[in-house]
């Protein structure tokens, strides 16, 4: 690991532990009854989206799903406006009309993310036909879970994507799991990627979380698309630690989701395994541990404490906010 | 002033967006064929390149999130389903995406996309290729639905449409193509300032209709005054959202009301414009009980011994309009 490997290391374990910290803080929250509404946690799956993040631009296009807090932070978008959000506040980033599951911030990119399973595939796909038409050499983003491709309109995207020759980079989180449903029980096979194939996408199945590795197919497939080479296809096998929905495991909802395996993914934690690369080569300690998740938790509790007082949207927003003023 | 059709009224306005606004492309089925869409984009392609007048597979729920996708992205596109039961497929960008994107997102950002589905019905050719379905798309609040039936508001309201920053649903229909008229120069609109409007003045009774409907309307005024009645024509154009004002004032004048609609009877557009007539009069301002005239639920058969009785007629809009009279 040289010099500049560590440092953008060093921003990978800090980014992947912003949103880990983040998002168990709304875990908590959640089980306390202090957040109203679902949150879809993606405790577990940090190394794609800060994988991926590491060769976009704010220009790019970058569009979630249900499971997206984590999209939207590997963009450095800003803690407080996710927590403002999802307690339905004025100062959220959708100015707390959208919640957890209708993120946006296009100040760093993120265009949307919404809960309609596979809702943005075609959305990003469009707006990586914009960049093409406008030739400004960005790209889009869909991300989408292993559930996503069981709807229709991923195989319409694919394939309109390809034959366009669009700039856009189909991410799929493969965490195994479509709510409560193992991927073994929905699809003959578990290799999404397989889709790709059929749409001559170029696709690569990597492990999810290995941020490295994420991060090395993402510039790949970004440039790729930059240089109008079109559409490309990741899947990223992952896992997510909490149930579909909110704090709790799962395990007694879930087909083919017990305890060992929760277990076993987590010796698999993506934020360890950089850690301890780093520590093994001499890039990191305990001490500059313990700092970072130190300076994490005061900013993760005064953004908290801060959204918890700002003020919800006013009354007048319920219409206001229908059509373009 | 120059004579347009319907039909030519469209491609007028298709060329007047393509020539002056960069971001404005058009995508969707049969664009680059001359007989998916009538003679209302005829040769786009030629003059615009197919990377702007984009033929797409067979696709119609990516296109149209295609298309709500890029309008979020600084272009203007106009997704084209030439008939607009395909374009059910699509219904998750239109209804969960577009109309609900600027609320979602706290007003700070807006697809500004047009939808052009074609109602192409009649021909025998039954329930999958003859639907009118602008009641639906009426109900959902962000999305703005257009019916011209006029050439004038053909040309001028698709322009208007594009130029929106909404997502809008502009549906024209077959039957009305062969209408001509001698327009003016285009002079672009803002749509939120389109709603209903009198197409004809009268005295007797308010026709109030939309669409191919306010054909049949004008058509039914011509009868009935060679038979001494005269009868006020409301187009209504702008579907959602619904301003009922004018409306309202042309039956406060007149006292009776027919509104013909050519899409089903029930939780159809013509229920919303009785209701919202009705809840602004007092009553004794009405002379007769409103009427109405629409499809009947049923899906439109093939036959043509059965078409000739699905869908309503000049005369069948007169003789409603008369039984208002007699009461």
């Amino acid at each position: 690991m040289d010099q500049v490997t560590a440092l953008v290391a060093r921003q990978f374990l800090c980014s992947m532990l912003r949103i880990r910290i983040a998002e168990n803080r709304l875990a908590e929250a959640r089980r306390d009854g202090l957040i109203g509404g679902p949150v879809h946690l993606g405790v577990g799956q940090e190394a794609i989206a800060v994988g991926v993040s590491a060769s976009l631009r704010p220009t790019d296009r970058i569009f979630g799903a249900h499971r997206s807090h984590s999209h939207l932070l590997a963009l450095s978008s800003s803690v407080h406006g996710l927590f403002a959000e999802v307690l339905g506040k004025d100062t959220g980033h959708s100015r707390g009309m959208g919640g957890s599951m209708h993120l946006w911030d296009q100040t760093k990119g993120f265009y949307g993310s919404v809960p309609i399973v596979a809702g943005t595939v075609a959305l990003a796909v469009g707006a990586g036909l914009a960049a093409k038409l406008q030739k400004t050499g960005d790209v889009a983003v869909a991300y989408l879970g292993d559930g996503a491709v069981e709807e229709g309109v991923v195989h319409e995207s694919l394939n309109l994507a390809r034959i366009q020759n669009i700039p856009v980079i189909f991410v799929v989180e493969n965490n195994l799991f479509a709510s409560h449903m193992h991927i073994s029980i929905r699809q003959p096979s578990d290799a999404t990627a397989r889709f790709a194939v059929a749409n001559d996408i170029p696709a690569r199945v990597i492990d999810g979380n290995d941020v490295i590795a994420v991060a090395e197919s993402a510039k790949d497939a970004v440039i790729r698309a930059r240089q109008g080479g079109g559409p490309s296809f990741i899947e990223a096998v992952t896992y997510r630690w909490y149930g579909h929905v909110d704090w709790r495991d799962d395990i007694d909802v879930g087909v083919n989701r017990s305890q060992d395996d929760v277990a076993n993914w987590k010796a698999r934690d993506p934020i360890a395994r950089l850690r301890a690369a780093m520590v093994a080569q001499g890039h990191w300690s305990a001490a500059k541990d313990a700092d970072l998740e130190a300076t994490l938790n005061r900013e993760m509790e005064e953004a908290w404490e801060r959204a918890m007082q700002d003020p919800y949207p006013a009354e007048s927003a319920l219409l206001d906010r229908v059509y373009a003023k | 002033m120059k004579t347009y059709n319907y039909g030519t009224a469209i491609l007028a306005a298709f060329e007047h967006l393509l020539d002056k606004y960069p971001e404005v492309f058009v995508i969707g089925q049969g664009l680059w064929s001359p007989w998916y869409v009538g003679n209302s984009m005829t040769d786009l392609d030629k003059k615009y390149g197919v990377h702007r007048i984009i033929d797409t597979p067979v696709s119609e729920s990516a296109c149209t999130g295609a298309a709500v996708g890029a309008s979020l992205s600084g272009m203007r596109p106009i997704v084209v389903h030439p008939r607009i039961d395909f374009m059910l497929y699509a219904m998750d960008a239109v209804v969960n995406q577009a109309a609900k994107w600027s609320h979602m997102v706290g007003g700070q950002a807006h697809p500004a996309v047009t939808i052009r589905g074609i109602i192409n019905r009649g021909g025998e050719q039954g329930a999958q290729h003859s639907q009118a379905l602008h009641s639906w798309f009426a109900h959902i609040p962000g999305l703005r639905v257009v019916m011209p039936s006029t050439v004038a508001d053909a040309r001028d309201l698709l322009i208007a449409s594009v130029l929106c920053n909404d997502p809008v649903m502009y549906i024209d229909d077959r039957w009305l193509y062969s209408q001509t008229d001698d327009l003016p120069d285009v002079e672009e609109i803002d749509l939120r300032t389109v709603g209903p409007r009198c197409l004809a003045a009268g005295t007797d009774l308010s026709i109030v209709a939309s669409g191919y409907s306010t054909l049949l309307a004008m058509k039914a005024r011509d009868q009935l005054a060679a038979q001494g009645v005269s009868a006020e024509v409301v187009d209504l154009r702008v579907l959602n959202p619904f301003d009922p004002t004018p409306v309202v004032e042309s039956v406060r004048k007149t006292g009776r009301m027919l509104a013909v609609d050519g899409s089903w009877r029930t939780c159809g557009m013509s229920a919303e414009i009785i209701a919202s007539v009705v809840e602004h009069l007092a009553p004794g301002e009405l002379r007769a009980a409103p009427r109405r005239i629409t499809l009947p639920d049923a899906p439109a058969p093939s036959s043509r011994v059965l078409e000739k009785i699905y869908y309503p007629d000049v005369d069948q809009v007169a003789f409603a309009a008369q039984a208002s009279m007699a009461r």
